[in-house]
């Protein structure tokens, strides 16, 4: 079972639809217990840096997440669920991430922002993406501190991080959701990662 | 680089999908689930699906398309057409739409731009701008392009961004359905003025109205309506040749 986090903002129906239409079971979760149970998790990300911190807190979901992530459960963080890996963001300042990775998260300064629209997807290294174009609507990108995580870039204006991965913990700045075939590709693998965990545990 | 969007736009009513000319004069071209899925299979960028019923009572049918739509196809899906309230957007994005179009309420009740960005973020709220030429320059119009409201489309346009909205959508009422060709130096004024995405729409009727929309009109995304569901073109076709051209259009389905 692959749970969804609810965090009280995003449309989380998408990622539901496409898991579904994947036949991968999946369901709605908002409680760190929740997060327990689960098998894999997606955090899907709409909102603000700040928002979204705020809400995972209040409910004690960010704890609980690092805590799944250490313990090797896989996690797939979509959008702001990327974002929030890192320890901080322009986006809201003196509100701290979750510090999963070292980096900080920085906003375009050129070219019409937010980036709206299908961007090519360029792998650095061997992981869960191919080549390709994806849907992208982000006014933010990360900057990791360590080059070894980043998985692919993506150049918009200025050559970006679009995908991170780093043991169980793979994420993208755009959305599989909307992304087509291609985004159904990565979810489909990220899905066989999870079973495979799974298998192994 | 952003590649250029390609975006199948649907006018449905009751239903059923429909295009009009010149905003009058309705037929009839298809189911939207099957046209959006047939679309989505040969490359389409996003779809839009324009609701011009006008009943409230039979608002329950769209709903139930978007919903079935928005469980076959894995790309954006924008809705608009009577929309008036927050409940309405929510209630689309619920049934599965991604962004919400807003032409009529967002000149009559433009705090609803505010409202709607602020709850659900910038990225899912349309602003669709009807712009008729008056001279050197153009007018918005509402209600399906049946009323005049004097103001000016350019400052309209920025206005709604100021507001919240996340990208435009521009149809120029004296092309529509024509298949003239887009309005070039109505786009890409707006275009050049704006930070938002413009989504052209209006005119296209040879592939190289769509490739000077984007080279000359500076549009980010254009619309295609007649010549996809009439079957002149297939989505695939629009991209070899925008590819041909050099414009950046994503590869894939």
């Amino acid at each position: 079972m692959i749970g969804i986090i609810d965090y009280g903002a995003g449309n989380l129906k998408s990622v539901k639809n496409a898991l579904d239409f994947l036949g991968a079971k999946s369901k709605i979760i908002s409680t760190p217990k929740e997060v327990e149970s689960v098998e894999g998790i997606i955090l899907p990300g709409v909102g603000s840096f700040g928002f979204i911190m705020e809400n995972l807190r209040s409910k004690g979901l960010d704890l609980a997440i690092v805590g799944a992530i250490s313990k090797g459960k896989p996690y797939f963080g979509i959008c702001l669920g990327l974002q929030i890996l890192f320890e901080k963001s322009e986006e809201s300042a003196g509100v701290k991430g979750l510090g999963v990775f070292k980096g900080e998260v920085v906003k375009f300064t050129k070219g019409k922002v937010p980036q709206v629209g299908w961007n090519e997807v360029n792998p650095v290294q061997k992981g869960l993406l191919d080549n390709g174009f994806a849907y992208f609507v982000n006014s933010y990108y990360v900057v990791p501190k360590k080059e070894e995580i980043i998985l692919g870039r993506t150049d918009n204006y200025v050559n970006f991080t679009s995908a991170v991965e780093k043991d169980n913990v793979f994420a993208v700045q755009f959305h599989p959701e909307k992304s087509g075939e291609y985004g159904l590709d990565i979810l489909r693998r990220w899905v066989d990662v999870v079973e495979k965990n799974n298998s192994l545990s | 680089m952003l590649s250029k969007r390609i975006i199948p736009c649907l006018d449905v009513k009751d239903g059923k999908v429909v295009k009009g000319k010149n905003f009058l004069g309705l037929e009839y071209a298809g189911d939207p689930v099957e046209l959006a899925k047939k679309y989505y299979l040969s490359g389409a960028d996003e779809i839009v699906f324009l609701d011009i019923t006008a009943s409230i009572e039979k608002r329950e049918t769209m709903l139930s398309v978007v919903r079935e739509v928005s469980n076959t196809i894995f790309i954006p899906l924008t809705v608009g057409g009577g929309i008036r309230t927050v409940e309405d957007i929510r209630n689309l994005l619920n049934a599965g739409a991604d962004k919400v179009a807003l032409n009529t309420t967002a000149v009559t009740n433009p705090g609803l731009i505010k409202e709607a960005s602020q709850i659900f973020g910038s990225q899912c709220i349309v602003v669709a701008i009807d712009a008729k030429r008056r001279g050197e320059s153009w007018e918005v119009f509402i209600r399906s392009g049946k009323e005049g409201t004097g103001k000016d489309v350019l400052l309209w346009a920025k206005e709604v961004q100021a507001l919240g909205a996340g990208e435009i959508l521009l149809t120029s009422m004296d092309r529509d359905g024509t298949k003239r060709g887009y309005d070039l130096e109505l786009t890409r004024l707006l275009s050049e003025t704006l930070s938002i995405p413009i989504i052209a729409s209006g005119g296209a009727g040879e592939l190289t109205d769509i490739s000077e929309v984007f080279v000359k009109g500076k549009a980010d995304a254009a619309i295609i309506a007649s010549i996809l569901h009439y079957g002149k073109y297939q989505v695939s076709e629009i991209k070899g040749f925008m590819r041909k051209n050099n414009i950046s259009v994503r590869v894939g389905k």
